[in-house]
């Protein structure tokens, strides 16, 4: 919403990763200005889940630099804490903490990193899972969830931490559509609330919708990023367009506004 | 301990009924069985009265003439003990055999190796006898303590190193990008989900260990085996001491049992229903 930039938020310069001899990340370049909504796309092992594992050091990097927030993102303990409390995390299949009740979830970090008191978390942690419509569900456990509303309070579970940006790592590839939807509302929701985010998806239609840039990644590399119009309408590079015709003609073609 | 199995939390949405029902016929069954294990008993034509005289001793009410506390007093200490000490090099063993430095892995890997390759009793005795040759000389407590702690830590570390790595990874990453310092990765999310599974297995282990700590009796300790076997050959009441001795075993395993479950449910919590230990739960 607010296009104020002062520098960076997220600042990614030449980073490069492999895996063994597999090169993961080929000098990749980012930079997300707070309050940006930015869509990472591209096939599998296209290197976008990796990218933003090393946001928050999740994966380490081998040269390059990130910064997050004014750290610079290194191996050193202290400094990931540091950088993670500001980064909030979505996972792919969820990871909420199984032997905890939904509000024990989400008052957790704030308890043991922001050192709130319980009283506080719990108060906090309740206001979230309000704004993911959960709040009723605070005292049960993850299993007794659906995958959707597990994926409503991994979301608020790193809101709880008032994070500076979220990482979205296919928030919605584990579920099914009618859960897709009430997952995707929910970020819809939190990007129009003005929240930095970066969001690795293979949902176009929802790209469309939040993004403020999106970026095509294909072997470890960025090969183009811009406005969702530039990238759905007017794709430069080959690889771009073969990569849109075969996602917005395959299972999603029906669901996604781009095809029609 | 399926004939205390309580309903769990996420159970409620079945009939209360239902599960009353189950129980209830679990207490049944055990009864019966009790009374059959009873009639058995009463068939060898046992002298009660030996054993009534005999039982303050075996179950060490009494002290040893030596001043010390013997029969079932003394299993339960040195199986306090040694659980306390097994869970100590159980952990750091745990701990080695997960460690990326090639020394402390392969440390906890020959250990564990050494001590569950071996028989229990060699090392009681090893322990025992050898030691002194070399300068170090131990009680015979102090020996049977440290044989069972060690060969029972042996044992635990891998079923604790299975717990560990049991826990799926994402766990881990999730706690780690919360920013939740190392610290509580590791006790506020990792290990209580490794306890859950790793306290079925320890639990199996240490009602083992009360009937392997026998093996203290090889150091002239009275323990409960030891006692009952004396009484035994002392006026040939064999029978008597030998079921007396087997009962109170029993007794205890039950005790141990009942901590293990009440564990078990207090760290089975949010598990889903069909995968936890609520004994014998069927869906109809």
């Amino acid at each position: 919403m607010d296009p104020t930039t002062r520098g960076a938020l997220v600042s990614i310069a030449r980073l490069n990763k492999w895996y063994g001899s597999m090169r993961a990340l080929r000098n990749v370049s980012l930079e997300v200005a707070a309050h940006e909504r930015v869509v990472i796309c591209g096939a599998s092992g296209s290197g976008k889940s990796t990218l933003l594992r090393c946001i928050n050091g999740l994966e380490t990097h081998q040269s390059g630099r990130i910064v997050v927030d004014g750290t610079e993102v290194t191996g050193a303990a202290k400094t990931l804490e540091r950088v993670r409390r500001e980064v909030g995390m979505v996972f792919q299949s969820f990871n909420l903490f199984p032997h905890l009740t939904v509000l024990e979830n989400c008052s957790l970090a704030p308890i043991w990193v922001r050192k709130l008191s319980p009283a506080a978390a719990r108060a906090a942690a309740v206001h979230y899972l309000d704004r993911v419509h959960l709040a009723a569900h605070a005292g049960r456990y993850p299993s007794e969830l659906s995958g959707g509303e597990q994926q409503r309070v991994a979301i608020a579970r790193a809101l709880c931490m008032s994070p500076k940006v979220m990482l979205f790592d296919e928030p919605t590839s584990a579920l099914d559509p009618v859960m897709i939807k009430e997952v995707l509302d929910i970020i819809v929701e939190l990007a129009q609330s003005g929240m930095t985010m970066i969001c690795v998806t293979h949902e176009m239609g929802f790209a469309r919708r939040v993004a403020d840039r999106i970026v095509f990644m294909d072997q470890g590399e960025i090969i183009e990023e811009g406005t969702p119009a530039e990238i759905f309408e007017n794709p430069k590079t080959e690889r771009l367009g073969a990569f849109l015709s075969r996602i917005l003609h395959g299972a999603n073609a029906a669901a996604t506004p781009a095809s029609g | 301990m399926a004939l205390d199995a309580r309903v769990s939390r996420a159970d409620d949405a079945e009939p209360r009924a239902a599960s009353d029902y189950f129980r209830y016929k679990v207490w049944l069954t055990w009864a019966v069985l009790l009374v059959l294990l009873g009639v058995g008993c009463h068939g060898l034509h046992l002298d009660l009265g030996y054993v009534r005289q005999k039982l303050p001793f075996l179950l060490g009410l009494r002290l040893a003439p030596d001043g010390f506390i013997q029969g079932a007093a003394l299993t339960i200490f040195v199986t306090g003990c040694s659980m306390v000490f097994a869970l100590m090099v159980a952990f750091v063993t745990a701990l080695g055999r997960v460690s990326r430095n090639p020394v402390a892995f392969a440390l906890a890997t020959f250990y564990a190796s050494l001590f569950r390759g071996t028989p229990l009793m060699v090392q009681v005795l090893i322990i025992y006898l050898a030691l002194p040759q070399v300068g170090v000389v131990l009680g015979g407590l102090t020996s049977g303590l440290i044989a069972l702690s060690l060969n029972y830590g042996a044992y635990l570390a891998e079923t604790i190193r299975s717990g560990l790595m049991a826990v799926p990874v994402g766990q881990r990453e999730a706690a780690l990008a919360l920013g939740l310092p190392r610290w509580a990765v590791a006790w506020k999310v990792i290990a209580p989900q490794a306890l859950r599974l790793i306290i079925p297995p320890a639990g199996a282990l240490f009602i083992s260990m009360l009937k392997d700590s026998s093996l203290v009796s090889l150091m002239g300790l009275w323990e409960l085996n030891f006692l009952a076997q004396s009484y035994a050959r002392a006026t040939y009441h064999y029978m008597e001491m030998l079921i007396a001795a087997a009962l109170i075993y029993w007794a205890l395993s039950i005790a141990f049992e009942i901590v293990q479950f009440r564990l078990e449910r207090r760290f089975g919590r949010g598990v889903a229903p069909d995968r936890g230990i609520g004994g014998g739960r069927r869906r109809v």
